[in-house]
């Protein structure tokens, strides 16, 4: 039974770049995630903020993906930061200790004005 | 027979020094210690010391004694016995006088003097060293039987199964010194049901390690084979090669089918099983040789259906073969009897260790470790099951193709199937996350991602527990090991960013349990249905 299908939108707040994360984060997500990670950050912002409020499920091939996109971006010393999470993945995030790495937030602008990742 | 105690002998050891031809004349005398000489403890040497009355002169010593020559051919010249109440407990060992001058009676009586003097102070170090070494080997057994304890705990199941329509009790009793006693219950395909009862030859902490390795071999074999004959062969070829001397296990393996009450069993040289009938007692006899002796050994399986009512018990032998203080044993024919008198399993054990205790008496140290296991097949009519969780039911078993994605099909029916049992949002959550990865799991490695090939999903619940069971026709496909992802690798390029599931589900459940046969992989998620006090946040 097919799901949400995975969309990424990109658009910039203050110099950071922002990707909108839409339905499920899963295998089918690879190409799409990796494009919008592309858009994100051909201005060369040095943060960029994951979405995640529009986002119903991530299996662990997304978090695979996502582990991918961080370590990309820490490669070209970008910061990624998340904001929208819920409850549930907010704790998967501190299992897989991705939140280490990941600033996770409440709500866009605290993610993007944030000096100090959380 | 009075014995030269080893510090003496060690003395004795020390080999001669040579002074150097080029040395000074003026540099100070060198000591010259003898060579070692052995005295064996019946060597007539020994008597005549120990009943000498000052120094002895070797020369003018008339003895067939090999020790005597020993110490002639050391260039030994005197001999003063340093004696203790009438014990030998060491030797005053001189050479010739530097003078080259013979020993006088004034140096005799110095030495004598001397011997007088020092043997009860030898004595008393002797004794210290004896006694601080007693304590060093107390500790040493003491350490080694806790090691043996929790080397044999770690190993006896947390709970009894919870079957519908039967009743298990069991009792495990460890010796002060441990022995190598061991039981067991392993879920089988199909809902069967494998019981362990078993001894190591030997105790202590080699009895348990040898405990711990057959436990682990039958919890692995167990699942894959079914048939006890088989299982059996398959551990005794096994452990054969890394049994140590001198060691083996008895063990009676059983399979019980609980919806017919078929039990399928056979046995490695342990106590043959009773059961308590309508008819009176039988006994489950098979033969088989004790696991480890010897290789490519085959066990009689024998098969008896339990009748409702039945009781079986399996027993280790610390209860038949304990002694009373008249050395008269407990018996078989006794614990036969018993068994024949109780009407359930528990009784039945609280009952045989009383007799056990009254048999014995009460300050009689238990001998070897006593395991009781007993299975009941309920009478019909009889009480429901009191287990912690009550009486299992079914709430879903649905089978999703596989294909990528289906995961989501599983999730959301068994989303649907627990709706009524009052999971709080964040369990439900994390028992659907474990879910779609073990589906996931089944479709992509199980299954291959070849729709013909199904996954089965089954979710039972009772009244403390829902338990998700995912089966894929992955056969003998054993689950890895779940590890702990390195992230930092990930992130640094070094490991592939993949390698999430096995630790996303054994971290969103209570309990993940797999099971394999030849055909088919069960992998189970148990959930409890309320957090548990101290559980996580």
């Amino acid at each position: 039974m097919p799901g949400a299908e995975f969309g990424a939108d990109v658009r910039s707040h203050d110099s950071t770049g922002v990707i909108d994360l839409h339905g499920e984060i899963n295998l089918g997500a690879d190409q799409a995630l990796g494009a919008a990670y592309e858009r994100a950050v051909q201005d060369d912002p040095s943060t960029v903020v994951l979405n995640f409020a529009d986002v119903d499920y991530i299996n662990s091939t997304g978090i695979a993906l996502i582990v991918g996109l961080l370590a990309r971006a820490r490669k070209e010393h970008r910061t990624v930061r998340a904001f929208g999470l819920s409850e549930h993945y907010r704790q998967i995030f501190a299992i897989t200790r991705l939140s280490d790495f990941m600033g996770i937030y409440a709500d866009e602008d605290s993610a993007v004005t944030a000096t100090v990742s959380t | 027979m009075t014995t030269i105690p080893s510090n003496l002998r060690r003395v004795l050891r020390r080999e001669p020094r040579v002074r150097p031809s080029t040395e000074p004349v003026a540099a100070p005398p060198e000591r010259v210690e003898a060579p070692p000489v052995e005295i064996a403890p019946n060597d007539p040497l020994v008597a005549y010391f120990s009943g000498a009355t000052g120094a002895v002169d070797i020369g003018a010593l008339q003895l067939d004694s090999p020790a005597l020559e020993g110490l002639r051919e050391a260039g030994i010249k005197l001999v003063v016995p340093l004696v203790s109440q009438g014990e030998l407990i060491g030797l005053l060992n001189l050479g010739p006088r530097r003078s080259e001058q013979e020993y006088s009676a004034d140096d005799r009586k110095l030495l004598n003097d001397l011997a007088g003097h020092a043997a009860p102070a030898v004595r008393v170090a002797q004794l210290v060293r004896e006694q601080e070494a007693e304590v060093r080997q107390r500790e040493r057994i003491e350490q080694e039987l806790r090691v043996a304890q929790l080397i044999q705990q770690q190993f006896l199941p947390e709970e009894l199964p919870n079957l519908s329509g039967w009743e298990f009790a069991a009792f495990y009793g460890p010796a002060r010194e441990v022995g190598g006693d061991f039981y067991d219950f392993i879920k089988l395909p199909e809902g069967q049901l494998g019981i362990v009862v078993g001894d190591v030859t030997d105790k202590g902490v080699p009895a348990a390690l040898v405990m711990a390795t057959t436990h682990s071999i039958l919890r692995a074999e167990a699942p894959r084979l079914i048939a006890p004959s088989e299982v059996l062969t398959r551990v005794n070829n096994l452990l054969v090669d890394e049994m140590p001397a001198h060691m083996f296990v008895t063990c009676l393996y059983a399979v019980l089918n609980p919806e017919t009450g078929q039990l399928r069993y056979a046995n490695a040289g342990h106590n043959v099983p009773y059961v308590s009938t309508e008819g009176g007692v039988t006994e489950l006899r098979a033969t088989g040789m004790p696991l480890g002796l010897l290789p490519e050994m085959e066990y009689e399986e024998k098969e008896a259906t339990l009748a409702p009512g039945d009781t079986v018990l399996l027993h280790s032998d610390g209860l038949a073969e304990a002694h009373n203080t008249r050395r008269e044993m407990f018996g078989f024919p006794r614990v036969a009897s018993l068994t024949g008198e109780a009407s359930d399993g528990e009784v039945l054990i609280d009952r045989l260790l009383k007799e056990l205790q009254d048999f014995v008496g009460p300050d009689v140290e238990q001998e070897d470790d006593i395991t009781l296991v007993t299975l009941g097949r309920r009478a019909a009519g009889g009480p429901p099951a009191e287990a912690p969780g009550g009486a299992e039911r079914q709430l879903a078993a649905f089978e999703v193709a596989s294909e990528p994605g289906n995961e989501r099909m599983a999730i959301d029916q068994v989303a649907e199937a627990v709706a009524g049992l009052g999971l709080d949002g964040p369990r439900l959550e994390r028992l659907k996350t474990a879910v779609g990865e073990a589906t996931m799991n089944a479709i992509e490695h199980g299954n291959g991602n070849r729709p013909e090939l199904p996954v089965a999903v089954s979710v039972v619940a009772d009244d403390t527990d829902v338990t998700v069971r995912i089966t894929d026709q992955g056969g003998e496909r054993a689950l890895p090991e779940v590890e702990t992802p390195d992230l930092e690798a990930k992130l640094a390029g070094l490991q592939t960013p993949r390698g999430w599931g096995l630790f996303l589900i054994q971290n969103m459940v209570d309990r993940l349990e797999t099971t394999v046969d030849q055909h088919h992989h069960t992998i189970e998620l148990t959930m409890h249905l309320k957090e548990a006090p101290d559980a996580r946040s």
